[in-house]
């Protein structure tokens, strides 16, 4: 007889929007054996598949199944430097749980039945990091003496510099903030991963002599050329996506008008929610709309009520989203979570315009109602604008979370860098190196906006090229 | 073996402080920062942004002098909210928490001809870079300088030095003439042609000059003071529109077209943390 899914222990919605403390418990011991002793083993698990960064799945979670913690651990860390994060983060619905076999063919992600592997794998990375288990270096001598320098500190940056230190190279990472960690710092908040899991994971990378510099805007204060100069044989650039979109609508600019990368950055990295013990301010409205469908909405919708919470500010945050829920590419749990906690989501809707107060602040939101149309070049139906469906509605603040550009501090500054038509940097599918010999590149600066786990997926290639880079490098040097 | 990193902690180091003047409760600050990398990478019209303690804010300062070989930058900052009075109770030996920089786009120098630079209150502080970088390109130079009152004029021997000629007032008419800097400039205009106009101070201020010099049709330069949180064009808060597009003064900036910008579109995104100031203002001060 096929179990039933564990359920997953999260804090009373009651309780939880009233600070920034963790959201999912996490499984205990017991859940997770029963968990994990759901999962058939599949001869040909496609979950695996599934993962961006290949962890054996059905290894790991068999090794669960036996109590073998440890085991479990290294089989992950095999493949994936950060499973606390990982396990917390991951949109696993659409990935490996969307692979998994009690998913239904043709779903447009994964059941309730399908495995809840990311929670396994979040249990393991805890344990491992609880108990200070640590993989291996295996560091290989034909790497002595290399020295990789990784730009950006976020997700991509972070796992080409594991991956490249577990083999003995010798790296150093550029971080422009003042602290480390990028979009899962200043992006993610921490009620979704609590910052003292992104220490300890960042703090293993340390521990494998990995050296972080903060501060450091390559591009502007180093350019590529001084990086060479130093002794760098190779250069990772992660330095992620970097510009926010806005509408391109009327009153966009008003004052209370928020990119979520603003929003989120003052409160997340800037600690604008202590005001005043923190210094960076951040205005709170009464009537919040937050503009998009994905994660980043998500969180800044959850932020947002957050506030209003704190400041004893009667809870009014709506999302907006042109499609339907189902169209919607956050991870199904933020939405859940999001509704829990008491947002409302306005769907099938377009802003139009802002419109102002006498100060000049956003007062009011004007926008219309949608129906879908046919399917556009992503394969989602295109929300068609139904005529005379003009409404009004308050809104003192406005998030616009719809999406980011790429970054061009540095490619302005390296005209050798070739670019693509949106600005982001083209690489070798199969190298992940760029037009520029020695550089590779991985993550959101590569194209679009992608998840945590891809960008670590292709940072994991580029340092598998950077390895033969460097051997390759070294015997034409030895040659000579 | 040495730390590598420990090389690193002697940045961001406080070389020397001083106040360059003082009036009415109000003060200016000039620091010396020790930041070598950004000292050689520095030029005329780039900032930094600096954070004075780990729970501060970011703030934006332009660089007012870089001086590689000493590995140092000269920042000057008058105390108008909560964190540039803060950076102004900073001593010689201290460190601030962060500094990254040099951000924003350079000014381009080049030999336009005849240049005059306008600068108003700390906005002086800012020009006198750019004032140097156009004169050592081989420009006619002309600085206009202007503050409240006489206790608040700041680098007046600089900026002498800097140009060929240099107009002062004072609103108040304790020093110098007395008037507005635009006044000055309304008589330059209408005497000569100029070739260049480059106006940094209080934004009604850059506005009046974008207003003397349009119908004399000379390209004018500002560089503009919005609010930034990175200043690396992540977050968007210091976009302004110019020519009606929507541009970002930390990369695509700082300085643009004066008569470009819209004006009382950043004159109101400017304010809209005036309550929050005064609050952690206060609480500072009864503290």
């Amino acid at each position: 007889m096929k179990k039933e899914p564990v359920n997953i222990k999260e804090r009373e919605h009651a309780a939880r929007v009233k600070d920034f403390e963790e959201v999912v418990q996490g499984f205990s011991e017991e859940e997770a054996l029963q968990e994990a002793s759901r999962c058939i083993q599949c001869k040909d698990p496609k979950c695996v598949s599934g993962c961006p960064v290949g962890i054996d799945i059905k290894t790991f979670i068999g090794q669960i199944t036996r109590k073998d913690y440890d085991g479990a651990y290294s089989t992950i860390r095999q493949k994936n430097n950060f499973p606390s994060i990982c396990g917390r983060v991951c949109p696993a619905e659409y990935q490996c749980r969307k692979a998994c076999v009690f998913t239904k063919k043709g779903e447009p992600f994964a059941s309730g039945q399908a495995i809840g592997i990311h929670f396994l794998e979040r249990f393991i990375g805890d344990y491992g990091a609880r108990k200070g288990l640590r993989v291996e270096s295996s560091g290989d001598a034909k790497y002595a003496g290399a020295r990789v320098a990784v730009v950006g500190s976020g997700p991509a940056g972070l796992c080409c510099a594991g991956e490249l230190a577990r083999r003995g190279v010798r790296v150093t990472v550029f971080e422009g903030l003042h602290k480390t960690g990028g979009v899962l710092r200043y992006g993610i908040p921490p009620f979704r991963l609590p910052r003292n899991i992104l220490d300890l994971e960042i703090d293993s990378l340390k521990e494998l002599g990995v050296e972080i510099r903060t501060n450091t805007i390559i591009g502007k204060v180093k350019l590529l050329e001084d990086l060479f100069a130093e002794g760098f044989s190779a250069i990772f650039l992660g330095m992620g996506a970097g510009i926010p979109s806005f509408l391109g609508i009327p009153g966009e600019n008003l004052c209370n008008i928020y990119s979520a990368n603003e929003f989120l950055t003052r409160v997340n990295l800037m600690g604008a929610h202590t005001f005043p013990a923190h210094h960076t301010p951040i205005n709170i409205g009464r009537h919040i709309v937050v503009v998009g469908g994905g994660n980043t909405a998500m969180d800044a919708a959850r932020v947002a009520i957050r506030l209003q919470h704190m400041r004893g500010i009667e809870p009014d945050t709506t999302v907006l989203y042109r499609r339907t829920e189902v169209e919607m590419p956050a991870r199904r749990l933020e939405i859940e979570h999001a509704k829990e906690e008491g947002i409302r989501f306005a769907l099938l809707v377009k802003p139009e315009e802002f419109l102002a107060d006498e100060k000049g602040f956003v007062r009011t939101i004007r926008a219309s109602r949608c129906e879908l149309g046919e399917p556009d070049k992503t394969g989602r139906r295109r929300p068609v604008v139904i005529e005379g469906s003009s409404f009004e509605a308050d809104c003192d603040l406005a998030v616009i979370a719809i999406g980011l550009g790429a970054n061009t501090i540095l490619t302005s500054a390296t005209p050798q860098l070739a670019t693509d038509k949106y600005g982001d940097v083209i690489i070798n599918p199969e190298t992940m190196e760029t037009s520029i010999q020695g550089v590779f590149a991985g993550g959101d600066i590569v194209g679009g906006e992608g998840t945590v786990i891809e960008a670590m997926g292709m940072a994991k290639k580029a340092a598998r090229a950077i390895l033969s880079y460097i051997i390759h490098n070294k015997g034409e040097n030895d040659e000579k | 073996m040495v730390k590598k990193g420990s090389n690193v902690e002697k940045f961001m180091k406080i070389i020397d402080k001083e106040f360059l003047m003082e009036s009415q409760g109000t003060r200016i600050v000039k620091l010396t920062i020790l930041v070598p990398d950004i000292a050689a990478k520095a030029k005329a019209g780039q900032f930094v942004v600096l954070m004075v303690k780990e729970e501060g804010e970011r703030i934006p300062l332009t660089v007012v002098k870089a001086d590689p070989v000493k590995g140092t930058v000269m920042l000057i900052a008058q105390e108008a909210g909560f964190t540039t009075k803060l950076l102004a109770q900073m001593n010689a030996g201290d460190f601030l928490y962060s500094v990254v920089g040099p951000l924003g786009h350079a000014t381009e120098i080049k030999k336009y001809g005849k240049v005059i630079l306008v600068g108003g209150g700390v906005g002086i502080a800012e020009i006198y870079p750019v004032a140097q970088a156009f004169k050592d390109a081989g420009n006619e130079v002309t600085a206009i300088i202007g503050s409240r009152t006489k206790e608040l004029l700041i680098l007046e021997r600089e900026l002498k030095e800097a140009s060929d000629a240099c107009v002062v007032l004072t609103d108040d008419g304790s020093y110098g003439r007395k008037g507005f800097v635009t006044q000055a400039l309304q008589e330059l205009l209408e005497k000569s042609k100029y070739d260049l106009v480059y106006a940094v101070g209080p934004i009604p201020m850059m506005r009046a000059v974008s207003l003397v010099t349009k119908p004399f049709g000379v390209l004018t330069l500002v560089s503009l003071n919005a609010i930034m949180v990175d200043g690396t064009g992540m977050c968007g808060g210091c976009r302004v529109s110019v020519a009606g597009k929507v541009k970002f003064s930390c990369v695509d900036g700082p300085e643009f077209d004066a008569s470009q910008v819209d004006w009382q579109e950043l004159l109101t995104r400017n304010s809209v943390y005036t309550e929050q100031e005064k609050h952690i203002c206060r609480l500072h001060n009864a503290g």
